[in-house]
């Protein structure tokens, strides 16, 4: 009776360390997606000045030097200004990208003329302050000093300085000005690489557990290589890096900072997963089924085709694409090969100079200017929705495939 | 009974690497009979039955020596192709072990492997007269594209001898066919076979000797890798020549 007292005591105190366990690390993952949330989500709002533009419809727009019409145009909003210094003030309140809305928005008047409030970028410097990450010190607030921030304080009375949706992030590639700058160009250069990992991968992989685990014989040589393959998928993922730069930049001379170079990279590492994944669910494939195929007087070959892959296909896919998610975040071997570099256009190929999403957020997280701690959250979350979707498509494959069995 | 020689084996020995596990087995099986071979656990009944569609070149440490002659010509030479072969002899296994395929895939996948149907309505007919003879034609007449796995367990093992039946063979080898099954299921297995010895040469291998005495025209007892003892069924049950035979049928052994 003791005995069974003590032993149910047990049992309760072990329920809750493994409770407690799960808890911890809930916590852990909640406090880390709360704080990427938190300082990521005002990236996705921008700063915008509105401007009132009027062109008359009589002008010709190709003889406007839209620089000197802009300036122009601010400047009318506050003809008290007089001296170079408060004019330069100022217009130094707008990114470098609202000549070139500017620019559009002429084109796109058809010489019908303008008449109205427009709304403009306004400079990282304003943004970071209208977002409150820099406080107001008495006439100052960070970069924004007394002389900027009297046409600020005006520019807010009138209800011209407004957050509105973040156009740049999503559409335009890395820039030096943080205002300017998105990850269209990191997130596409990330898709071609691993469409040409998973293209390069996932045949060889399936191909070579294919081969060990039903054709191979078994002797000393299968073994060690089935040894080296189990330890290939520990090793460092740098390792890989420097394994594509001499092979595939040095001995081959593909182009340096390609998504192509990059792709085929992230392959030789991710081959050994999807091995490693494949063997295990080929060997799942109950060897029943495989001996009545044979009994039939199906070929071996015959077999593996009809049945052992079809049947191994569902776990085959999961671990591929866990290992083409793992790809997906990797950053240290695309370092190796220079897909690391400032690239300031979208990839049109995989042979273009590209980074890729996670080299994007290193490079973000290493800059010393703030305005990119927002960006860099906010390119996390992109890369976290990808790999959940990532997770998610491996969730639906499986239970699709296996419905149909 | 016809009394004609179907499989002839001669001075077989088989080896699981450096372990014996058939020692100089010498059989006759005669046409259109049932010959079951029963023995205790380990004998080597189901290595003796696989030699005879050559199931045992799947395992890679497995080498055999002697004759296998079907229809006077040897099958044991490297010349044999095993695939034509088991088309030739078929199988039915100890667990029913359907394809994930449907009722109707199952049967045909063996027709459509041999290419043996012109046309879509000679495949169905085919698919037809396999389940009927396999007597499960009318319990699945309705539903022919559901999932064969769906089948309760004896359902399940006469699919699989439809399987077997769809591609023609003359001889049909059972590997405890009836192990996985309540004793309906079994019933109904045995009394195909009955039919199925008119048409068919059949090998089986059972561990229930009332089974044996059923449903066999001949038997042979092996123990430990050895043919003890064969001859027709009746004569074995009721009057083994050996020590070991009477000792297994008795119940002492085994």
């Amino acid at each position: 009776m003791n005995n069974l007292n003590k032993r149910n005591k047990a049992e309760k105190r072990f329920k809750l360390y493994g409770i407690s366990a799960v808890i911890i690390a809930i916590t852990f993952l909640f406090v880390l997606l709360f704080n990427i949330f938190s300082s990521g989500a005002s990236a996705f709002k921008a700063s915008y000045i509105g401007v009132k533009i009027e062109i008359p419809s009589a002008m010709n727009i190709d003889e406007i030097n839209s620089r000197k019409e802009f300036k122009r145009q601010v400047l009318k909003m506050f003809p008290e200004v007089e001296t170079r210094s408060d004019k330069r003030a100022l217009l130094s309140l707008f990114s470098k990208g609202a000549i070139y809305e500017f620019e559009d928005l002429l084109e796109q008047s058809d010489s019908n003329g303008l008449d109205g409030y427009y709304w403009f970028l306004a400079h990282g410097d304003l943004d970071m302050y209208i977002k409150g990450t820099v406080e107001r010190r008495g006439n100052e607030a960070g970069r924004i000093n007394s002389k900027r921030m009297t046409f600020v304080d005006a520019l807010r009375e009138q209800n011209l300085i407004q957050l509105q949706a973040n156009k740049y992030l999503l559409s335009s590639a890395d820039s030096r000005e943080p205002e300017m700058a998105g990850i269209r160009g990191a997130i596409v250069g990330s898709l071609y690489a691993i469409l040409i990992a998973f293209i390069v991968s996932f045949p060889l992989g399936v191909l070579s557990a294919l081969y060990m685990e039903k054709l191979a014989s078994r002797n000393k040589f299968s073994d060690i290589i089935e040894t080296n393959i189990n330890n290939l998928a520990a090793v460092p993922s740098i390792v890989f890096g420097l394994l594509g730069l001499a092979i595939f930049l040095n001995f081959f001379s593909l182009p340096r900072s390609a998504p192509l170079v990059g792709g085929l990279t992230l392959a030789v590492m991710t081959l050994p997963t999807i091995v490693i994944a494949s063997r295990s669910a080929i060997k799942s494939v109950p060897p029943s089924i495989e001996e009545a195929s044979i009994g039939l007087g199906a070929s071996k070959i015959q077999t593996l085709m009809n049945f052992t892959l079809p049947l191994a296909m569902p776990g085959i896919m999961t671990g591929t694409i866990i290992g083409i998610a793992r790809a997906l975040g990797e950053t240290a071997p695309l370092l190796m090969i220079g897909m690391v570099a400032f690239v300031v256009d979208v990839p049109g190929t995989p042979l273009d100079p590209s980074t890729a999403l996670p080299v994007q957020i290193f490079l973000w997280a290493d800059s010393p200017e703030r305005a990119f701690v927002e960006r860099t959250s906010a390119a996390i979350m992109v890369l976290l929705l990808f790999l959940v979707l990532l997770n998610l498509a491996a969730i639906y494959i499986r239970n699709k495939l296996e419905r149909k069995w | 009974m016809s009394e004609k020689l179907k499989i002839s084996i001669k001075n077989l020995n088989v080896f699981y690497a450096e372990k014996q596990a058939l020692f100089d087995i010498n059989l006759n099986i005669m046409e259109r009979e049932v010959t079951s071979l029963i023995g205790p656990s380990g004998c080597g009944k189901s290595t003796l039955l696989k030699c005879l569609n050559r199931m045992n070149d799947l395992i890679d440490i497995c080498t055999m020596d002697g004759q296998v002659m079907i229809d006077g010509a040897n099958i044991n030479t490297p010349d044999q192709d095993p695939v034509l072969l088991r088309s030739k002899v078929g199988m039915v296994f100890q667990k029913p072990n359907p394809f994930p395929k449907s009722i109707y895939d199952n049967v045909a996948y063996g027709p459509r492997l041999h290419g043996m149907a012109q046309s879509k309505d000679e495949l169905d007919s085919m698919v037809i007269k396999s389940l009927t003879r396999a007597g499960l034609y009318d319990e699945v007449k309705n539903r022919l594209f559901e999932a064969g796995t769906g089948l309760s367990g004896g359902q399940q093992q006469r699919l699989c001898i439809a399987r077997a039946l769809a591609v023609n063979p003359e001889i049909i080898l059972m590997d405890e066919p009836c192990s996985a099954l309540d004793p309906i299921a079994t019933a109904k297995i045995e009394e195909l076979i009955e039919e199925l010895k008119r048409k068919y040469t059949i090998v089986i291998v059972t561990h229930s000797m009332q089974q044996a005495a059923r449903v066999s025209d001949r038997t042979a007892y092996m123990h430990m890798g050895e043919l003890i003892e064969s001859g027709f069924t009746k004569n074995i049950f009721s009057n083994p020549q050996h020590q070991k035979t009477q000792d297994y049928i008795t119940g002492r052994i085994g």
